[in-house]
Order: structure tokens, then C-alpha cells, then sequence
């Protein structure tokens, strides 16, 4: 029995170890993923707090608010080509036909937003009281779309129509208007906006400032005696990231930067001002007279051609012949345009100005050529122009072409980091750096991709990227907000001119900063034309030769 | 409280929840230990006819910390449950919902592309859903009432309970 017993017992504490062994068998197997977790935190969670080195605010971009109950502004728009009809959409004004396209987009693809967008932008409190186009079915389509004050489509009800101008003078005369939107060809900008600052108009233009550089002077002078708003069109100002770049470079995270690399990628008719020639143009339709341009500023742009031997860039038609394809393609010819430089580096050049104060270069170089668009132009269609600082120690080199749409983006170098910026802007450790050195040692701060983004809107800012924000960023997934809703950056632009009219301000692309740009593109276009390197002399404020 | 499955059959069961509760414990544990991590960016990546759904739950700022609660505690205590075989139906429910949420928002439709690529190419069954299926496996084949807490838990809770180990 005593055998028997024990044998029991044997079985039972035999039983329950085997059961305690079943029950808790796959426990130890915790150990194994225990130290997975150690693993991975070492070295994915590390204490990634970089703010000893790198400090940033948590601030999101401001803009100027409107006040409410602004008294009405009372607009004039010159101008209703292309650009003109971008600009009176931003101040929410858009043809019929377009509110019809969008309506139809929408149809056919419920995530397109651009209806929405559109007519949720924010109202500006302006009327449009005048327009003027000198092609007929321009400026009629300039007076529908001011008089379409519910955003509707052609089958809407609409508003009191405009009054059409053919001649911008007589607009600029007129007592109910305010101010002015100038959109006309590059060779109007100056002298359109001289006289509109002498008529007391307020004025928006759009870029570059001017066709010569005489007239660049003037400019600034009448804008000075005469006291009005004047905001240059590069509403690049608006951009979110620039604020943020602004602040970066200001508490040196960059390190001393030594060259800043900008570019213009484009790769279609259209990019290359290859525009369409619209039905209905004719010398009837068209006033040529008007579109020759200011006999003040055809001499000017002359004798400036003729003094440096530069006549194998005028014309090669006569200023007097009629063309359909100089009227609407008139950026190909630098009888009226300004080239890659005032159209589309003068962008780059303003968006470095805002984020570093650069001023005027000491010195610009170019070089480039028509190597693609053999089509009878005159201005170059690839270009690289270099601005020098020797004074801060930097260059910035500009690099075009209308025929390869790959992108280089906007690049900031400095000795510790590099900015790179779109809507979204991007830094860069320099594997060579000094400020980051122990962050890079200890692996908290890599150097082969990113390690800060600032994306619009979000506040937060994380002191590493992470690859997920990266991959929404670059695909676009998160747009640029201001208290949460998108926004164009044109209608900002336009918004901050109309309330700095109401609050007596000054605009982020004031005279100075225009006089600046117009300075710089001149600079360029000099240098390329002339095939030499041109100075800039401050204390005179002229362009120098070596 | 034995049952009649064979040793090399119980054997692969253990093995299936073993490897299907790492899986949810380590993605689990990562976030909770991740003081940064949210579901926002994933939701936002939502594609298919419930996109929308994700996408505004995760705008909704107060929603998202619930959601991210849910989301790393509710993959921790999956895993943890499925591991040790602890209330193990009650696990593979609760893993079988998280899989259905993650497969609604991020369904594998061809042309699809997504922001975390899956190592390979589906069309309509991808990972998420084959570890669906083995839970659900795991479910009516209960192997924690042999090797798991759950042999333990059935002997001393009362009858009400048992429905969440059995």
C-alpha cells in the first residue's frame, strides 16, 4: 500500500509539473522577442533630441490678416491673357467657361477639388470696375468674368459688367477705381505701373518689374513720390516654406552658406512660351500700335542694343509688322520679353532674397543659347547665369532649359547641412559638418537622407523624420494649409496687397525688394547678351562693366 | 482537460499562434514604446471604397488619440494573449477585428499603391488576410486549453467565462 502510495503520489506532482510545464511552455519564448524589442529600441529609438543644435520654432507660417469690415476695393485689370486670367481667378473672378470645366472635372472625377478650392477661397471684398485688353475677345472675356461676381458657370446669373478699356490710360483716369492688376507683356510692366502710381492707383504688377533698366529707376521713383501699395507679382512670398527656411538660415543651422542652387526645368511647347495663337486675331482685333510698347522704352531698349552691338538680338521682324506670333508668343523675342531671366529666374532669385536678404549680386555671369525651340526666337531657351557675393562670402548659381523637365530643385548649401526646398523643405546633415559632428558620431543625425522636413500646416515638428513623412511629403499627400484650409499662393499674394491697401502696410514684394529683383534679371540678361560678366556698383546703384 | 488532437497536430497549432502573437506583440510593443508613433499617416494612406472613413478619423485630432490607444495596446495585448495562450478566443477575436480594419483601409486592389509596400504583389489576399485566416483557424481549433494559460484558466473560472478561453 505504502508503495502504492507513493507511486500515486509520484504520478500526481508528476501530473502537475507536467502540467505546469504545458501551461506556461511557450513563455520563455517572450525572452526571445524581450530582446528584439531591446534591440530595436537601441537603435530605432534612440534619444533622437537634437535641440542643442538644433534649434527651430514650432511656428507656422503667418500671414498678414485681413480686418474685417475692410472697406471695398475697386479694381482695374490690364491685361487678360494667360496670367491675367490666373490673377482674376485668385481674386475670385474666373470666366464662365472655366467654372464649366471644373463643374464637368468634377463630374468625372469626384476627388478633383479644384471647384471646391475655388469656391471656397476666400472673399476679397473687391469689385471689378474696368478691364482692358488689347485683343477684342480678351477684353470681352475680362468683362464677363468681372461681372461673374457669383462664380457660376455660362448658364449663371451675373453682376454689372465692367466697363472695357482698349487704352489703359483712360482706365487709369477713371475716378472709380482703386487700384490696379497689371498683366500685360514685360515690355508694359514699367511704364504701366509709372503711370498708374502717378494716377494714384494702387498697383499689383506682375513680373519681372521691367523690360530696361532706365525704366527701373523710374519706377521706384514713382512709386516713392507717390506714396501707393505696390506688390510685385511673385507670389512665391506666400509659400509656407519660406518662412520656415527664413528662420533656419537666421539661426545659422545651415552653417555659413556658400552657394545656393536654383533652376528652371520645363519640357513642352507651352513651358517654352509656345503659346496658343487664338481664333479671331487679326489686325482688326488686335490694336498693334498699343502692343509695340512706350516710345520712351523702345528707344531705351534700342539704344542700349545699338551702344553694345547687340542688334542680332532686335527684332528680327520690325517693331511696325503685324504678327500673331510675336502678339501671343512675345516672350520668344526680347523686343518685348525679358527672357528666362525676368520670367522665371526672377522667381528663384525672389525666393532667395526672401529667405537669405542677399540684396544685389556684386556680380552676374551667364552663358546659354537656343538649342532646342529653332523656331525664330531670339532669347536663349537654355541659360546658366552665376551672382556673386563676394561681399557674403556666396554665390548662387541659376541653371534653365525649356527642354528636360527633370527637377534639381532649390538648393541651400552650407558647411553644416543643406536646405532643399519645394512645398515641403528639407535638411540635410553635411557629413563633413561641424555642428552636427557628435549627433552624426553617435548615429542620432544621419547623413544620407533627410533629417528634418517641414511640411505646411503641421505644426508639430518632429525632430527627425521619419521615412513615412518623407514618402507624404514628396507625394503631396499633405497640403499647404493656413488655419487649416488650402490656399492658393497667388489669391495670398493678391490678399496681402489688397489688405496692406486697407491697413496702409507694406507688401512682402514691396519696391525695394522689386528694385532688387528687376536689378538682378537685368544683371543676367546684360551679362548673357553682352557675353561678359557685369557689376553691380552700390554706391552708384548701376550695373558696371570689369 | 485533454483533447483529442494528434502531438505533431497540436504541435503546428502552437507553432501557427506562436508566430502569428510575435508578430502582433512585437508591432504591438514598438508603438507603445515609440512615444512619437500614431496611425495617422497610415490611415491617411487609406485607399479603396472606405478611404474616406479613415482618412477623416484620422483629421480628427481628439479621435486619433483613442485610435492609436486602441491601436498599440490592442496589438499588445492580441499578441500577448496569443503567445502565453491566455483568454485566446478572445485574442483571435480581437486580432481578426484589427486585420479586417487594416485590410479595409489598405485593400490590396490592383494598381494600388501604398506609402509601407508589402515585400510582394497581391490581389485581394495579402498578409494581413492569411493571418486573418489562421486565427480564425486558431479559433475553432483551441490549442492554449493544452499548451497555454488557458489550461490553467478553464479549471478556475467560473462557467460564464470559459466561453472566452474555449
Amino acid at each position: 500500500m505504502a508503495s502504492d502510495n507513493n507511486k500515486n503520489t509520484d504520478k500526481a506532482s508528476k501530473t502537475s509539473r507536467r502540467d505546469v510545464i504545458k501551461t506556461l511552455a511557450t513563455v520563455p519564448l517572450l525572452g526571445a522577442v524581450a530582446y528584439g524589442l531591446i534591440k530595436t529600441r537601441k537603435t530605432a529609438f534612440l534619444n533622437r533630441d537634437i535641440s542643442d543644435v538644433f534649434q527651430i520654432s514650432n511656428k507656422d507660417a503667418v500671414f498678414l490678416k485681413p480686418v474685417p469690415n475692410g472697406k471695398q476695393i475697386r479694381l482695374g485689370i490690364i491685361g487678360f491673357g494667360i496670367r491675367g486670367k490666373q490673377l482674376m481667378r485668385a481674386l475670385g473672378f474666373a470666366e464662365p467657361s472655366y467654372i464649366d470645366t471644373l463643374v464637368k472635372a468634377k463630374e468625372d472625377n469626384p476627388d478633383d477639388t479644384r471647384l471646391d478650392v475655388f469656391l471656397e477661397q476666400d472673399n476679397l471684398n473687391v469689385v471689378v470696375n474696368g478691364v482692358c485688353d488689347i485683343f477684342t475677345p480678351y477684353s470681352e472675356a475680362a468683362r464677363i468674368t468681372g461681372s461673374n461676381i457669383n462664380k457660376e458657370g455660362t448658364d449663371g446669373s451675373f453682376g454689372p459688367s465692367p466697363k472695357v478699356y482698349r487704352n489703359y490710360k483712360e482706365m487709369l483716369a477713371a475716378d472709380d477705381i482703386d487700384a490696379v492688376v497689371i498683366a500685360a507683356p514685360d515690355h508694359w510692366h514699367g511704364t504701366m505701373t509709372i503711370d498708374a502710381a502717378r494716377a494714384g492707383k494702387h498697383v499689383y504688377c506682375e513680373k519681372p518689374m521691367t523690360w530696361t533698366v532706365p525704366e527701373t529707376y523710374l519706377v521706384r521713383q514713382a512709386i516713392r513720390e507717390s506714396g501707393i501699395v505696390f506688390q510685385l507679382g511673385h507670389q512665391g512670398r506666400q509659400t509656407a516654406c519660406y518662412q520656415k527656411a527664413e528662420e533656419i538660415i537666421r539661426n545659422g543651422l545651415l552653417g555659413h552658406v556658400n552657394l545656393i542652387e536654383v533652376c528652371t526645368n520645363r519640357n513642352s511647347p507651352n513651358g517654352a512660351w509656345v503659346y496658343d495663337i487664338i481664333e479671331g486675331a487679326n489686325p482688326q482685333t488686335i490694336d498693334w500700335k498699343q502692343f509695340e510698347g512706350d516710345p520712351e522704352r523702345i528707344s531705351e531698349y534700342l539704344d542700349y542694343m545699338k551702344s553694345f552691338g547687340l542688334e542680332k538680338y532686335v527684332g528680327p521682324d520690325e517693331r511696325e509688322k503685324f504678327s500673331l506670333e510675336r502678339f501671343f508668343r512675345w516672350r520668344c523675342w526680347w523686343d518685348y520679353s525679358t527672357g528666362l531671366s525676368g520670367d522665371l529666374l526672377t522667381h528663384e532669385y525672389d525666393a532667395a532674397n526672401q529667405i537669405m536678404h542677399l540684396g544685389i549680386p556684386d556680380s552676374a555671369t551667364s552663358s546659354g543659347g537656343i538649342y532646342f525651340f529653332k523656331d525664330g526666337r531670339t532669347v536663349p531657351d537654355v541659360l546658366q547665369t552665376t551672382f556673386e557675393w563676394p561681399s557674403k562670402n556666396m554665390a548662387m548659381l541659376y541653371s534653365a532649359t525649356l527642354a528636360s523637365s527633370r527637377n534639381r530643385g532649390k538648393v541651400f548649401m552650407g558647411h553644416d547641412a543643406s536646405m532643399e526646398i519645394s512645398n515641403i523643405l528639407q535638411i540635410t546633415a553635411d557629413r563633413n559638418s561641424d555642428r552636427y559632428a557628435e549627433k552624426i558620431e553617435q548615429g542620432i543625425i544621419p547623413t544620407d537622407k533627410p533629417f528634418f522636413t517641414y511640411v505646411p500646416g503641421q505644426s508639430k515638428v518632429d525632430a527627425v523624420t521619419s521615412a513615412t513623412e518623407l514618402y507624404f511629403a514628396q507625394r503631396g499627400l499633405l497640403y499647404t494649409y493656413v488655419d487649416g484650409k488650402t490656399y492658393d499662393t497667388t489669391h495670398l499674394h493678391m490678399r496681402e496687397w489688397l489688405e496692406c491697401i486697407r491697413q496702409n502696410q507694406t507688401p512682402s514684394c514691396n519696391i525695394d525688394e522689386a528694385f532688387q529683383e528687376a536689378m538682378t534679371a537685368h544683371m543676367g540678361t546684360r551679362a548673357y547678351l553682352e557675353g561678359r560678366t557685369m557689376y553691380w556698383d552700390r554706391d552708384k546703384e548701376e550695373i558696371s562693366r570689369g | 482537460m485533454e483533447n483529442n488532437y494528434s502531438k505533431v497536430q497540436l504541435t503546428w497549432l502552437v507553432i501557427l499562434r506562436v508566430f502569428i502573437a510575435w508578430n502582433f506583440l512585437f508591432e504591438g510593443m514598438v508603438k507603445v514604446l515609440n512615444p512619437n508613433w500614431t496611425a495617422k499617416s497610415y490611415l491617411l494612406d487609406s485607399q479603396g471604397p472606405f478611404s474616406s472613413f479613415f482618412i477623416n478619423m484620422a483629421g480628427n485630432v481628439e479621435l486619433m488619440r483613442y485610435v492609436d490607444f486602441f491601436n498599440e495596446w490592442g496589438l499588445t495585448l492580441v499578441g500577448l494573449g496569443l503567445f502565453i495562450g491566455c483568454f485566446t478566443r478572445l485574442a483571435c477575436i480581437g486580432g481578426m477585428i484589427l486585420l479586417f480594419l487594416y485590410t479595409m483601409s489598405h485593400p490590396s486592389f490592383i494598381g494600388v499603391t501604398y506609402m509601407m509596400p508589402f515585400e510582394g504583389t497581391y490581389f485581394l489576399i495579402d498578409k494581413n488576410l492569411v493571418e486573418f485566416a489562421g486565427l480564425g483557424i486558431l479559433f475553432v481549433f483551441p490549442s492554449a486549453r493544452v499548451i497555454g494559460i488557458d489550461r490553467w484558466l478553464i479549471r478556475v473560472l467560473p462557467e460564464g467565462f470559459r466561453k472566452f478561453v474555449i
